[in-house]
């Protein structure tokens, strides 16, 4: 038999979150209380601390700090600490200290993680005020970034350049011009090489560089028949192949010299330049957008396209957030749509009126990732004569649908393709188009919106794709009922809330048990996002650079855009784990849907925390954007 | 019986206990009780006892509840305590009725305390006994085992009352005690107050215990230190 102990659970039963919970619980929560008593300017909880427990003030009162010792809060009876701690990695995050001489109640953490399971509205509780978790948790992601774990050897592309001590320092010069390079590495033909190969250092004694020809040289005045050996520098800082990038930087930051020689053993094998570190980031997804626009078929494109799925799992091990791998899986999509448009014109001839192929949706917002529909329209210039051009533009729009397709970006099953006459308007129709649907705010047009309102030109007159945005931004900002309507409609699709209970999946057959991370996640955050955006006149196209705008203009009351802000960014990067997940490791088609179970305990608690921010954030649409009200 | 200020060498009682034994169950206890008096406070693990009873005095009158609950100078342990009601041999009087909150219908479909006394004595087992005023929980068991066994039990104890009785003597100082000022209460609930503990609804056996343990953790956290020998507060 479970002893009771009846005052405790009185004192739970008249506190929140306990107040809620039936009788029964709290019984069982007080019989597996801990109780602890602390005088008055006693530690209770010391920063970065194991933390097993989540306290309850009984009687007295506690002053919690931040890691710089400002005070956090000040809590008294009914109080509650440690739940940050529990719920990020079991340290203690704020510091606590007793104000009054103090009883507190510690309830395990194994017995508060089964509660949060078990009772939706006390897991609620500690996630009202976790924005600031999840937040916490975004930073600390992006803390891990790639310098930190990729390692040098990874940036040396081409064999290491030597010349030998001897040479003028005028071949020295034509030789770094050759071969392209800001540095090469002086040998000394004399210097014994060494039997040991793990000593072998190449007979490398000294590195010069672009600097030290200007420095040394051409400022001394020197002879450029002036041997190497002169102007060298001999104190060679080297860098083991297998250091990390951070590591590089740190050294070249230390030091103030922009070229590491990386050695294996003592043998240097490259040089790493400062401006090596600089393009590493964005290198992956640059070299790719190069060799497509090398290829010459569709075929050539095609079989190219299947390297895709293996820049982006490697952008998503390198820690590359969101927004990097959305724009860089946007720019190859782009770049995609250019070479075939290039390839297009080369069969068809050149555009008998002027034209702008446009992207439209998470392309144009540069939030595309690997699994995505091909979404796209064609501007066409004012003068364009239906009976005379448009069978041109029918078959350069087919050529470049079909293409798109073969490398693997799917058909728009919604027909919002160019290769439909109904999407290749002139500027004028365009506009009147746009016009119509914010006058005329029909169902139909509102599931338009949705994805003609991120648009971004691609190919041709880029600058009528401005135009356009320009029009949109000074039109939809004035036009009351069209956000209201945009924004009813940013509220049909919404998000799966009740993760842990009664959560609601997704029923299609295929994935009993999963949710759709797009259609309930991403999607209608960004939806929510185009409203205000558009609401201010903002011309942005990216959630994020949107988001920006949103601050700036001071719409949203304080915090709320950066919750959504954090909100997009970790339901996207689960997303885009998901997916560098289903590439990498099972070898699956990548899809959009999760199954909540392969998700650790702390990223579904972060995951409903996001889906909560989204809710709240449609709730807000509803008041802030009323057609009768107006706005304020 | 032990008098406050001289001291039992518990040690040395203990094993001269054991050797008159006779009954196993209480053996074992005098077994696990040899332990070393110059351990640490922080160190040990001890368990608070708490008897209600039908009166005061141990030979007319009889137990009704037994609460205990584990701790240490720590945390106090819920989940390990224990709480039984038992028949006594003597009717309960109106009045400790109302103290209690324990009623008739309650006693009387109650065990004997036999039925209780290995599990009570397996919680006792290898800790240190906490009471607040020692002489009823140490008569009253002597007096319980006595007449179900044959055989009493005798145990070294820190009491909170005695403890606190110590503390109120040294704040009281030299000149008080000359002129021998009355000390402040030192029942159970007034010294709760003194370390602001909160104040208890319900008095039953394991919330006096609960409170006992709570006031020796805050005595410890007031007039002594972690490190201080156990036998200092024992008596």
């Amino acid at each position: 038999m479970q002893a009771e102990h009846v005052d405790i659970a009185q004192f739970l039963a008249d506190h929140a979150p306990f107040d809620d919970l039936p009788e029964e619980a709290v019984n069982k929560l007080a019989a597996q209380i801990e109780i602890a008593y602390f005088r008055a300017g006693t530690e209770i909880l010391n920063y970065g601390e194991d933390i097993a427990d989540l306290y309850v003030i009984r009687s007295g009162a506690v002053e919690m700090y931040r890691r710089d010792g400002d005070l956090y809060n000040r809590l008294t009876i009914g109080g509650i600490f440690g739940s940050m701690g529990l719920l990020m990695n079991r340290k203690v995050r704020f510091p606590a200290k007793a104000l009054e001489d103090t009883l507190v109640y510690c309830i395990n953490v194994k017995l508060f993680n089964e509660f949060c399971d078990e009772y939706e509205a006390f897991a609620d509780f500690f996630e009202a005020d976790g924005n600031v978790r999840l937040h916490q948790a975004i930073v600390e992601q992006a803390d891990s970034n790639d310098l930190t774990t990729a390692k040098v050897k990874s940036l040396l592309h081409r064999d290491v350049v030597t010349v030998a001590k001897d040479a003028s320092v005028q071949m020295v010069a034509q030789l770094m011009t050759q071969e392209s390079v800001s540095s090469v590495l002086v040998t000394d033909a004399d210097k014994p090489i060494s039997d040991d190969p793990d000593d072998d250092d190449g007979q490398v004694v000294g590195i010069i560089t672009d600097r030290d020809l200007r420095t040394s040289v051409i400022a001394e005045g020197l002879s450029y028949e002036a041997p190497a050996a002169q102007i060298m520098q001999k104190d060679l800082l080297l860098l083991d192949s297998n250091a990390y990038v951070f590591e590089a930087v740190l050294a070249m930051l230390r030091d103030n010299i922009h070229h590491l020689p990386v050695v294996v053993k003592k043998k240097p094998i490259g040089v790493i330049s400062l401006s090596d570190i600089l393009r590493y980031e964005s290198q992956s997804s640059l070299l790719l957008v190069r060799g497509i626009l090398a290829q010459q078929s569709i075929e050539d494109l095609a079989h190219y396209a299947r390297q895709l799925p293996n820049v982006f799992v490697r952008m998503v091990n390198e820690d590359a957030n969101s927004h990097m791998i959305g724009t860089a899986m946007a720019v190859i999509g782009r770049t995609f749509k250019q070479r075939l448009l290039d390839l297009a014109e080369e069969k068809f001839g050149p555009p008998p009126v002027p034209y702008c192929f446009i992207a439209l949706g998470s392309m144009a917002r540069d939030e595309q990732l690997i699994v995505t529909d091909q979404d796209n329209a064609i501007i066409l210039d004012n003068s364009f004569n239906e009976e005379l051009h448009d069978e041109y533009f029918q078959n350069l729009a087919d050529f470049v649908c079909d293409g798109l397709a073969e490398c693997g970006y799917k058909y728009c099953e919604g027909e919002i393709m160019a290769s439909f006459k109904k999407w290749r308007l002139t500027r004028e129709q365009w506009k009147e188009q746009f016009a119509g649907w914010m006058a005329e705010p029909k169902p139909q047009a509102l599931l338009h919106s949705s994805i003609f309102f991120d648009l971004d030109g691609v190919y041709g007159r880029n600058k009528w794709a401005e135009e356009l945005k320009r029009f949109i931004a000074t039109q939809g900002r004035k036009n009351k009922r069209f956000l209201a309507n945009l924004a009813a409609n940013a509220r049909n699709r919404t998000p799966p809330l009740g993760f842990f209970k009664d959560f609601v999946l997704e029923h299609n057959g295929q994935h009993k048990r999963s949710m759709n991370l797009k259609r309930r996640g991403t999607a209608p955050l960004s939806d929510v996002i185009r409203v205000h955006a558009l609401a201010i006149g903002s011309r942005k196209q990216n959630s994020f650079e949107r988001l920006e705008d949103i601050i700036e203009a001071k719409l949203l009351p304080e915090g709320k855009a950066q919750d959504l802000r954090d909100a997009l960014e970790y339901i996207a990067m689960i997303r885009i784990r998901h997916q560098a997940w289903q590439i990498e490791k099972l070898d699956e088609t990548p899809d959009n849907d999760l199954e909540p179970h392969l998700l650790s305990p702390f990223e579904q608690r972060n995951l409903k925390e996001a889906f909560a921010i989204l809710d709240k954030a449609q709730n807000f649409l509803k008041f802030r954007y009323s057609a009768n009200t107006g706005m304020k | 019986m032990a008098k406050r200020g001289a001291k039992l060498d518990w040690p040395t009682r203990y094993q001269q206990l054991l050797a008159q034994s006779k009954q196993p169950l209480i053996q074992a206890f005098y077994e696990s009780a040899l332990c070393d008096l110059n351990m640490p406070i922080s160190d040990v693990p001890f368990v608070a006892l708490d008897f209600e009873t039908t009166g005061l005095n141990y030979q007319s009158d009889d137990i009704v509840s037994v609460g205990l609950i584990p701790f240490n100078t720590k945390r106090i342990f819920c989940k390990d305590s224990q709480h039984w009601i038992v028949q006594p041999r003597r009717k309960l009087a109106e009045e400790s009725i109302v103290i209690h909150g324990i009623t008739h219908s309650e006693v009387s479909d109650a065990p004997d305390f036999s039925t209780i006394m290995e599990p009570l004595l397996a919680a006792l087992k290898g800790k240190i006994i906490v009471v607040h005023f020692a002489p009823i929980e140490r008569h009253f068991l002597y007096q319980a085992l006595q007449a179900r066994l044959g055989e009493g039990l005798e145990f070294a104890v820190i009491d909170t009352l005695d403890l606190e009785t110590r503390a109120l003597r040294a704040k009281q100082g030299l000149l008080g005690r000359l002129f021998n000022s009355k000390l402040d209460s030192v029942r159970l609930a007034d010294s709760r107050i003194r370390y602001s503990l909160p104040a208890y609804q319900n008095h039953n056996a394991l919330n006096d215990a609960t409170a006992t343990a709570e006031l020796l953790q805050a005595q410890i956290a007031y007039h002594y230190r972690q490190d201080t020998p156990l036998s200092e507060l024992l008596i």
